[in-house]
């Protein structure tokens, strides 16, 4: 009777048996050096570009918007205090993450799918080598450590971003923009902004990893796991950062 | 006669009752068999009769729900993916989608199992040698710095023979080695084959779809000195057939006792010669 509940509960088993087994490999040689770095590469300097464009614009969004609410009561000073907060705690975060689930979730699951519908992860196996090592671990230990630089990036190209409204728009100084973005920023914050992208770069990397090595059926198969992965992924980000803004309030 | 010295010894490969099960699907159901050294093992069977799966299963890769396997008298069956490498470095394979990594050339291809199998692990200059080796045995030595994607179809599969014996394993497995290639490139294939199990004397099983394959390998060997293959005396090959119909063991036995056979699916595969 509760057939149809099957599929999605064993794809949820599946997927923490593979995050399971990641995890008990991480100290585990072979630790496949060149993949890794391969993949920061990827990941880090690939999506450079569109994590500062997609900060830039956000920061100048808020900033207008900041501005305009701040106006009523006086308090246009405070924009870049708002910018900030805004920014680090939940924007460049999240952002940050969405944009790399789109890139990369999606990259890691057409390799790993069209890897899996030509019988190169079987050979792999069949020639000595554990894919979990090779491919996931790389992955993981990769995202993990670009997604919170990224997110960083972000966030001062996101604080670039309303300064540029702050100063050319809102005629306010360098000075008392930065200095009140800077100020409003507590240890908290920050830390909990930097928290954020390192779950999400397991959230994106072993969803990514789990579609691709669960591919079946030809390359039609390829298409639709890359897309279940940035589907999940995103929606995966944005359950877990509910989750971790929770925990942050409570504090 | 072979056949009681071969049973004396332990198989090379023993699947007892085995099944796998992919959600509905009966993938394998109760197949057991015993393959001993030295043997050629011609598997047959529709699209979709099980060929793959079962020499996967024979690789450790896919674990059966039910029954047993035993692979050089040591029974895989719950043997842990770490223990499973020692094993299968001593089997090579080639896979029918062919399993070549797109992302290296070919001499990173061949050189793959030798660099990687925890059991082999041989220093660079060793590796060169042997990858060179194995290349000029599949008459593609210049094409050492290729990505596969560079490669015809028939370039690829020989690029897989040599990556499956560049190991210079005991068994090898052929998933459909002549699938989708012209006659002249599946002949320069199967000429391969032969001349490894030959020179070699290895245990060979090959799945095919094309009866003309287990023609040459059950009736013909490698000749040194013509470099050709020349019709065998009958049995010298000890070639046996095996017939999968929807996941079961439909027949093994001898080529005579196949062609003799009046079953109409068994049939079908055999008339296909010429
Ligand atoms: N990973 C898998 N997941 C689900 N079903 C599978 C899987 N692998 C094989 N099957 C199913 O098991 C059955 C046997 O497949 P198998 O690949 O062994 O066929 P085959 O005899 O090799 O066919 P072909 O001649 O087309 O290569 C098929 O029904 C196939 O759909
Ligand atoms: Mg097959």
């Amino acid at each position: 009777m509760l057939d149809f509940l099957k599929p999605p509960v064993v794809a949820v088993q599946e997927f923490f048996l593979l995050a399971g087994r990641t995890f008990r490999n991480l100290f585990r040689r072979p630790h496949y050096a060149g993949d890794i770095f391969l993949q920061m590469d990827t990941i880090g300097v690939g999506s450079l570009p569109i994590v500062s464009l997609i900060g830039f614009f956000t920061g100048a969004v808020m900033g207008m918007q900041m501005s305009k609410a701040l106006q009523q009561y006086g308090a246009v000073g405070q924009t870049g205090q708002l910018v900030a907060l805004t920014m680090v705690r939940e924007l460049g975060p999240v952002l940050t993450a969405v944009v790399v689930a789109g890139r990369n979730a999606a990259g890691m699951a057409s390799e790993l799918g069209s890897m899996k519908v030509t019988e190169q992860i079987d050979a792999m196996r069949a020639l000595g080598t554990d894919p979990v090592q090779k491919l996931v671990k790389p992955r993981l230990i990769a995202t993990a450590v670009v997604l919170p630089l990224l997110t960083i990036i972000a966030d001062f190209v996101g604080l670039f971003g309303g300064f540029v409204i702050a100063y050319f728009f809102l005629n306010l100084s360098p000075a008392q923009y930065w200095n009140n973005a800077w100020q409003s920023l507590e240890y908290l914050d920050v830390s909990f902004g930097l928290l954020k992208p390192f779950v999400f770069a397991f959230v994106v990397a072993l969803t990514g990893c789990y579609y691709g090595l669960s591919t079946t059926g030809g390359t039609q198969g390829v298409g639709r796991s890359t897309t279940q992965a940035v589907v999940s992924s995103i929606i995966l980000i944005f359950v877990m950062n509910l989750f971790i803004t929770r925990i942050y309030v409570s504090l | 006669m072979w056949r009681e010295t071969g049973q004396d010894g332990v198989p090379v490969l023993r699947f007892d009752r085995v099944s796998v099960s992919f959600d509905e699907v009966r993938a394998l159901n109760d197949v057991s068999f015993r393959v001993y050294a030295g043997e050629s093992r011609v598997i047959l069977g529709a699209a979709g009769s099980g060929k793959t799966v079962l020499l996967k299963t024979a690789l450790g890769l896919i674990k059966p729900d039910s029954g047993r396997v035993w692979v050089f008298g040591q029974d895989i069956t719950e043997m842990p993916e770490s223990e499973l490498f020692a094993i299968r470095a001593r089997i090579g394979v080639l896979f029918q989608e062919g399993g070549l990594f797109d992302s290296l050339t070919v001499e990173e291809n061949v050189g793959y199992p030798l660099e990687n199998q925890p059991s082999l692990r041989c220093p660079p200059d060793e590796r060169r040698r042997r990858v060179e080796e194995a290349l000029r045995f599949v008459e593609l030595e210049h094409t050492l710095e290729k990505y596969p994607s560079e490669l015809s179809g028939g370039m690829r599969r020989r690029v897989g023979i040599a990556r499956a014996v560049v190991t210079e394993p005991e068994l090898v497995l052929y998933d459909s080695p002549t699938a989708g290639l012209d006659p002249i490139t599946a002949y320069t294939i199967i000429a391969l084959i032969v001349k490894e199990r030959d020179l070699r004397n290895i245990t060979t099983i090959m799945v095919t779809h094309r009866y003309q394959d287990a023609h040459f390998l059950a009736g013909f060997r490698w000749d040194p000195a013509t470099g050709r293959l020349v019709p065998a005396p009958a049995g010298q090959t000890r070639t046996r057939f095996m017939v999968l119909r929807e996941g079961r063991l439909a027949f093994e036995g001898t080529r005579a006792e196949l062609e003799a056979s009046r079953d109409p699916y068994l049939m079908k595969f055999v008339r296909r010669e010429g």
